[in-house]
């Protein structure tokens, strides 16, 4: 640890910090519909779009409507995608010549990018074919993100509309996410990595002769217009096996920094969203503080344990930090960051090798998503998912007092809690049980790269990853197998869609409730208390469901290796 | 149910055909034109042969070159066309043994000198064109006898190649193993 690398953690707070309230207010004109700088130029596409696709803007739709709208959406998404990967030998560029993509992996892929989770069983350069990542991936980076926010709008507005039926137009909001926020980013991302040396082209392979005279095959392809959007749309599916770590996908420390930025930023400035939408930003920045709170622990936490280093390693005679998997010109601080802000914002990209962290920096990510990517969370996603603990915590305050509980003067009752448990415990119950089925299945086994805790680890991770939309992985497991593609591929639909519809319902029903003012006994949920309180559902919630799972991964493996034993 | 299949389909090719299409066309237009040496992957051509890019890491042995990190990627390392890590956890026991193996040879080569942990830990992509000034400065003596340089050339030389942090805030100091051997090359018969 150095004073150097802390330094580099607390601006990157602050940068955080600074950027939240100006981009919220930004996505808040957005998506209240006012004007913008950017309407003059995508206000007349907006409206072609609306007329192509026979959408009326001005028609509301109730919770059913928009979640039905939702689904079906993602279903054609789904369809498309699959039948891409399918195809891609008989498609178009295709320079490389690469086979149809087989169907478990087309599945699991296809689950993956549209559930926003970029689960990725394969390596990019080995198997999909520029088309396949462009129409196919890309694309569904953009709706999948924009989907998120969507529903986050939406169970905004089930607290702030009073009395009513409707929650809004997804399709309105589908495309205004889509077309406001997350293009216009990706085009001033996309071309800022350029800059800073990443590539973008349609080249084949190139063919190398090195200093020592040796052929070196150098993986090409339009890689900047790919990573600019799975880090801002909190999909995190990498141009290439080893995401942002390659040094074609982010070749230096301005380009991590900005990257590590991007995978955040939006879901940070929908807090402050949120905040204005219900007239009280005091609101947003409650749950920020909270999300940045738990965040910043766990970097401090896995920036201690990193600059550690292996003792193993360390009775060798080796001083010096973890950097097993961890880039030179990135180092501790700028690799610790980045594991914590994509594992808690379900990004799910990465800088450096999550199997290699010491077992403390690898259980540190493995919380962080399954706290249910609530801090900070997905585009959209983290900001529903802290809203149902936001909702257990009025919950649990109300029953310490004996009073109905309120959140932002809608009454929680029993159908709002009954359905917000639902989206709670679906989660463990697809990430526990699979992981259960595969550390007894010979052939799921088969896919592993460590033995002992540490293999436990890589098949808790996966389905932690993929239960929670994230995509990272362990990634010596070999996911590419019919088993793993498939139950990996449904445990992604349950944590993505089991949460979706209870919390749309749940919005549904607070709609329709009128407002009832604050009076004395109200909890208020802007306060440092509540902030305390969150976090404290929070971990109580995530870490009892996970303690024993965790006990028998990371935390066996931490006291095996310091009592000298190896696997 | 079916009110919304029309707008779903037609919104999904829209998309398509913007996000898939027109996006990366557009930023790949934009980019040949402003930045065409990146764009390209940043490519070094010597006498008219490409010989690596600036960004990606090279295997190199010989005795007369810095050494690079160990690397994951391919049966012998460095292959650009399937980066890896190693992905190996900290209590495995192939890890462990392959560091023994490392840190017996670079204690050979450079005895008393502390064994500096970026040349015994594989890198994240298998493709890390850096290392640490000090990790360079571990192999001057092996490089001086090689090639003939004395230790003071040879610092010069690290110095000159050494990469600060951005805004001397961000990231680590790194020093690009490809440009400084290029630059060992052309100060010296290559060994």
């Amino acid at each position: 640890m150095s004073a150097n690398g802390w330094l580099q953690i607390f601006i990157y707070a602050l940068a955080l910090l600074l950027l939240t309230r100006p981009l919220g207010g930004f996505l808040y004109r957005v998506f209240e519909g006012e004007k913008t700088f950017l309407s003059p130029l995508l206000g007349p596409v907006e409206r072609g779009f609306y007329r192509l696709a026979g959408v009326d803007a001005q028609r509301e739709q109730g919770w059913l409507g928009y979640t039905l709208a939702m689904l079906v959406f993602n279903l054609a998404g789904f369809l498309l995608l699959y039948g891409l990967l399918r195809l891609q030998n008989v498609l178009p560029l295709n320079p490389q010549g690469l086979p149809a993509v087989s169907p478990h992996l087309a599945f699991n892929t296809a689950v993956s990018f549209v559930t926003n989770t970029n689960w990725q069983s394969y390596g990019g350069e080995s198997t999909l074919s520029y088309l396949s990542q462009m129409l196919g991936l890309t694309t569904q980076n953009f709706v999948s993100a924009a989907t998120g926010m969507a529903v986050a709008l939406a169970v905004v507005r089930g607290f702030v509309r009073r009395k009513a039926d409707t929650l809004g137009n997804f399709w309105v909001d589908l495309t205004r996410a889509t077309l406001y926020v997350l293009l216009p980013l990706a085009i001033l991302s996309a071309l800022a990595l350029v800059a800073l040396g990443v590539p973008q082209n349609f080249a084949q392979y190139t063919e190398a002769t090195t200093l020592e005279g040796a052929q070196q095959l150098i993986a090409q392809g339009p890689v900047a217009s790919q990573v600019a959007i799975k880090q801002l749309g909190s999909n995190g599916g990498g141009f290439f096996n080893v995401n942002s770590a390659h040094p074609f996908e982010n070749p230096n420390a301005l380009s991590n920094f900005l990257e590590s930025l991007y995978l955040i930023l939006i879901a940070a400035a929908l807090t402050n969203t949120f905040g204005r939408m219900v007239k009280d930003e005091r609101q947003g920045w409650a749950l920020f503080g909270a999300m940045a709170i738990v965040l910043f622990a766990g970097i401090a936490i896995s920036y201690w344990a990193e600059s550690q280093g292996n003792p193993a390693v360390a009775a060798m005679g080796v001083d010096g930090p973890n950097l097993e998997g961890k880039e030179t010109r990135f180092g501790i601080a700028q690799s610790v960051i980045w594991a914590g802000a994509t594992t808690a914002a379900s990004n799910g990209s990465v800088n450096s090798m999550h199997d290699s962290y010491t077992p403390i920096g690898g259980l540190v990510q493995m919380l962080n998503i399954q706290l249910g990517e609530a801090i900070f969370g997905g585009v959209g996603a983290g900001l529903y998912g802290m809203l149902v603990y936001a909702i257990l915590t009025v919950f649990i305050a109300g029953l310490m007092v004996g009073r109905t509980p309120e959140y932002l003067g809608k009454k929680i009752e029993a159908r709002e809690v009954k359905l917000t448990m639902l989206a709670v415990l679906c989660l463990p119950l697809v990430l526990l049980g699979f992981t259960a089925y595969a550390s007894v299945s010979p052939t799921m086994l088969k896919g592993l790269a460590n033995a002992g805790p540490h293999g436990f680890s890589e098949m808790l991770y996966a389905f932690t990853s993929a239960s929670g939309n994230n995509g990272s992985a362990f990634a010596g497991l070999t996911a590419n197998a019919p088993l793993w593609n498939t139950f990996l591929g449904i445990t992604m639909l349950v944590g993505r869609f089991a949460m979706i519809v209870p919390l749309l319902a749940v919005a549904g029903s607070l709609a329709a409730k009128p407002v009832v003012a604050p009076s004395l006994g109200t909890f208020p949920t802007n306060s440092g208390l509540f902030v305390g309180l969150l976090i404290g559902v929070l971990l109580i919630v995530g870490g009892l469901t996970y303690f024993p799972a965790l006990a028998l991964g990371p935390i066996v493996e931490q006291l095996a290796l310091h009592a000298g034993q190896s696997y | 149910m079916r009110e919304h299949f029309r707008p779903a389909l037609a919104l999904l090719a829209l998309f398509s055909l913007l996000c898939g299409v027109a996006y990366p066309l557009a930023v790949t237009g934009i980019a040949q034109l402003a930045f065409p040496a990146q764009a390209a992957g940043s490519l070094i051509e010597q006498e008219g042969k490409v010989i690596g890019s600036e960004l990606i890491g090279q295997n190199f042995s010989q005795p007369g070159y810095f050494h690079g990190r160990p690397s994951a990627a391919g049966a012998n390392g460095y292959d650009a066309s399937v980066s890896s890590g190693s992905n190996l956890g900290p209590s495995s026991k192939a890890l462990q043994d392959r560091i023994a193996a490392s840190v017996a040879v670079l204690k050979a080569e450079n005895p008393g000198a502390p064994v500096p942990a970026e040349l015994v830990y594989a890198s994240a992509s298998g493709l890390d064109p850096d290392i640490a000034p000090a990790t360079a400065q571990f192999q001057i003596p092996r490089i001086a006898v090689a090639r003939g340089l004395s230790a003071m050339q040879l610092q010069a030389l690290i110095d000159r190649h050494t990469r600060p942090r951005f805004i001397g805030l961000i990231g680590e100091p790194a020093v690009n193993v490809l440009a400084l051997n290029r630059a060992l090359d052309a100060s010296a018969a290559a060994p």
